[in-house]
């Protein structure tokens, strides 16, 4: 048994190494790194709590069984994971850092004295508010995280669920959990605290069926930094601070994730978390009924078209994702290398389902990292190149974005895909992206259209090469 | 008059929320699909309180109501530790440079 003192020091060691974990991210090189600082931090935070306990009795055991039953099917999921299921994944295991935190709450409510927290029925009210916002925000956490996983999924439909009356109905119920809280400090009943956390449930599963599929990089970051505040409230109970800077750093990492989503769509974070698109999509979805002639090729044109050219920009979004695309795509792109031919990669900050989720399947596909580059970096190439290949994405080029301040996607920041020579759009159909609107480029001059499933059409091109 | 040590563990809160703002915000963009699965990993540290509440129950009764909730959450807070590192482990180890052609 080693001392409080001793123990609250290797927590503070703990802490900051997860802060170097992080910082290893700054760059690829230094990642690696990183994330073993995480390793060797996670480590000593648990063989601390071992020892300050000091009980290896037959308790321990079982604590043992526990982990290792968990610790057994992480590691089976994170080796059988898909990287395009990578955002169901990262929502998945939110939940599950929602429900820990909820049920490490249960177990200090139920037996305060085993956390130093006062006796059963009279807790000390400090602790009583942290554990009981702890709780609270783990469950929305928990639930929220669960719906989004349904729509990542497709289980549950992307599309929006709204109902009259929504938003106020959510006010009201997060006016309710103050109440709540305030109440059970006042008595400490029990059952005001099962209400608290059933309350919460039912909030967390509310704010998330209002936002749809396409926003739901937002959705996840949010997610992210709730299980942050989370922990950082459970932390506060257990006087840890281990789980105290954990919890900010998460809380902190989700807040500037989800901002820096919110800004590749020009959407004010409300505006999301409120479901905003979906409602107001009617007026300009009926516009469009007309039938313009559009220019559609196949695999042969497209590589005709590329044969001929000196350099490439690729933009991929999350069709290629979904037709898991990705290592077809890299093995043309070795082919128009062989040809002499410069390709780059285009990402757009809200490609794909999560903040980074094109990067990954790319690399994935043994695409070198410093061939993909973010949109300020790449934008301005557009008009030098004479091919872009448009793979999965639709409104992250719609041009619309700047001439039209009716559309919805006004202001947003997208890719000037329409500078270049010639554009090769890769889509399944005409129709319009996730936004409800018609994309202009389609029916330019220049612009190829390849109606097929993004691998097959990638294959068949690589062929034609 | 003494300071709350509430108000110690509020100043490290703080602190670490500025430190995070600035650590992530130099975080690259194609790297934060990994920073999302090591912070999910990093925050399953939440397991040390799991571990107090499952090792709280008496030697008679080693699962009472209390100690079954922590039992339960040390396997979940498991899930995301192993799972979140192995997973981003996997991830970082596809991001690499360009070969260098001679």
């Amino acid at each position: 048994m080693i001392s409080a003192n001793l123990s609250a020091i290797f927590y503070l060691i703990s802490g900051v190494l997860f802060i170097l974990a992080l910082r290893g991210l700054s760059s690829p090189e230094t990642s690696r790194q990183g994330n073993f600082f995480g390793i060797m931090g996670m480590l000593i935070a648990i063989t601390v709590t071992f020892l300050s306990i000091g009980n290896f009795s037959t308790g321990f055991i079982y604590v043992l069984i526990f982990l290792l039953i968990g610790g057994l099917i992480g590691a089976l999921i994170a080796y059988k994971i898909p990287m395009t299921a990578m955002p169901e994944l990262v929502a998945g295991f939110h939940s599950l850092v929602g429900l820990a935190a909820v049920f490490v709450a249960i177990s200090a409510f139920l037996n305060p004295e085993a956390f130093n927290l006062g006796s059963n029925g009279n807790i000390k009210l400090g602790s009583l508010i942290e554990m009981s916002i702890g709780a609270a925000v783990g469950a929305i956490t928990f639930s929220g995280s669960i719906i989004a996983f349904l729509k990542l999924q497709g289980i549950m439909s992307g599309s929006p669920i709204t109902f009259k009356g929504q938003h106020l109905l959510n006010a009201l119920i997060l006016i309710s959990i103050v109440v709540v809280i305030c109440l059970l400090c006042l008595n400490q009943s029990s059952n005001l605290f099962w209400i608290l956390l059933i309350v919460s449930f039912l909030i967390g599963f509310l704010l998330i069926i209002p936002i749809g599929g396409a926003d739901m990089p937002v959705v996840i970051s949010m997610l992210n930094s709730y299980s942050g505040w989370a922990a950082a409230g459970i932390g506060f109970t257990l006087e840890n601070s281990a789980l105290i800077i954990t919890g900010a750093l998460v809380g902190s990492s989700g807040a500037i994730l989800s901002y820096i989503m919110c800004k590749g769509m020009n959407r004010s974070f409300f505006n999301v978390i409120l479901g905003g698109f979906g409602a107001t999509e009617q007026s300009s979805s009926s516009k469009n009924s007309e039938q313009r002639p559009v220019k559609s090729g196949n695999a042969d044109d497209a590589a005709f078209l590329m044969k001929n050219a000196s350099s490439v920009i690729i933009v991929p979004g999350y069709g290629m994702a979904v037709a898991q695309a990705q290592h077809a795509l890299r093995e043309m792109v070795d082919t128009l290398k062989k040809n002499d031919i410069k390709v780059s990669y285009a990402i757009h900050p809200v490609a794909g389902r999560m903040p980074g989720h094109m990067n990954v399947l790319l690399a994935e596909a043994n695409v070198p990292y410093d061939e993909v580059f973010e949109l300020e970096e790449i934008n301005n190439d557009f008009a030098n190149a004479d091919v872009a290949f448009v793979i999965g994405a639709n409104d992250v080029t719609n041009p619309v974005a700047k001439t039209d301040p009716q559309s919805p996607i006004y202001g947003m920041p997208i890719l000037d895909v329409e500078k270049c020579k010639s554009v090769l759009f890769v889509k399944r159909s005409l129709s319009p992206g996730y936004a409800g609107i018609d994309n202009d480029l389609f029916y330019k001059e220049n612009t190829l259209m390849l109606f097929a499933d993004a691998k097959k059409m990638t294959e068949e091109i690589t062929k034609n090469l | 008059m003494e300071i709350d040590p509430f108000i110690f563990r509020l100043s490290i809160f703080i602190l670490s929320i500025f430190i995070g703002y600035y650590v992530v915000w130099s975080v690259t963009p194609s790297l934060h699909t990994p920073l999302m699965s090591v912070t999910n990993a990093i925050s399953s540290v939440i397991i040390v309180g799991a571990i107090i509440a499952g090792l709280a129950g008496n030697s008679e009764s080693i699962f009472n109501s209390s100690s079954i909730f922590g039992f339960l959450a040390i396997s979940l807070a498991a899930i995301n530790i192993f799972g979140g590192f192995l997973v981003t482990q996997r991830m970082l180890a596809m991001y690499k440079k360009k070969k260098k052609d001679k």
